[in-house]
């Protein structure tokens, strides 16, 4: 089990953060830590693509709060990309639909963004 | 509590033990989800079962205490899989659903608030003697 992380510069400010594989209690530090990195150079604004995540769990969700809380410090969004039914299930139980931004495309994730 | 006896007849347990380390998690949720589909869950309850069990571990793995080991005991009938995740401490989390608000997100909780959305029944005992132990419950659809 393991998460990928690739990370794309696009033209503007806004970074793509492409994640594929599980993200749990194991694996959601190495997910962190891109983010924290990220964040640290001074790129407020991700989205990050859910496409190739074929699961997530609390301490998934916990990152990807944690990284939201930290760019909004600075005026920064993070938009995410998911369209597997499963994982939009977990975002709607815990109420983060209301907190993120969630889309079906990289594309339209992008245009929120901006 | 489960809403029904289990029936006797076709009553089967697993044990499973794991060591207390985040990279066996993902072990216990996919032998979980083996047993789970055995039955006659559908995908999308499996994948409920599969998060709940890796919550609970992931409970048992950040409680404070000095177990090294976690157990999960898998009950399953014609009518409904019972778990029970423990570990032999002392100490756990609280099991209140956390409050989600776009201004005030809480984290800690969530796992466990996860798991009393996806599962039927839950419930949760942290005692000095017994350890931590949360038992819950996905029914079959009658």
């Amino acid at each position: 089990m393991d998460i990928k992380v690739n990370v794309r510069e696009t033209d503007g400010e806004t970074n793509i953060v492409e994640l594929a594989g599980e993200i749990d209690v194991y694996t959601s530090p190495k997910v962190k830590d891109a983010l924290g990195e990220l964040i640290d150079r001074g790129v407020y604004n991700l989205v990050i693509d859910l496409e190739k995540v074929r699961y997530i769990d609390s301490t998934g969700l916990g990152v990807l709060i944690g990284g939201l809380k930290r760019v909004r410090e600075h005026g920064g969004t993070v938009n995410l990309v998911c369209t597997n039914p499963q994982i939009k299930k977990i975002f709607d139980i815990t109420g983060l639909v209301k907190i993120f931004g969630i889309y079906d495309s990289e594309d339209a994730a992008m245009k929120a963004s901006v | 509590m489960t809403a029904n006896p289990p029936d006797r007849a076709t009553a089967e347990s697993v044990e499973l033990r794991i060591p207390r380390k985040a990279e066996w998690v993902a072990v216990a949720r996919l032998a979980i989800a083996a047993i789970a589909s055995r039955m006659r869950f559908t995908i999308e309850e499996i994948e409920d079962v599969k998060l709940a069990v890796a919550e609970a571990c992931t409970n048992a793995i950040q409680s404070a205490d000095g177990a090294d080991q976690i157990e999960i005991l898998c009950e399953t009938d014609d009518t409904q899989l019972r778990l029970t995740v423990a570990n032999r401490s002392g100490s756990g989390v609280a099991i209140a659903p956390p409050p989600i608000d776009e201004d005030e997100v809480r984290i800690d909780g969530l796992g466990v608030f996860l798991i009393r959305s996806l599962m039927d029944d839950v419930e949760y005992d942290a005692g000095p003697e017994n350890g931590t132990r949360l038992v819950m419950t996905k029914r079959l659809a009658s």
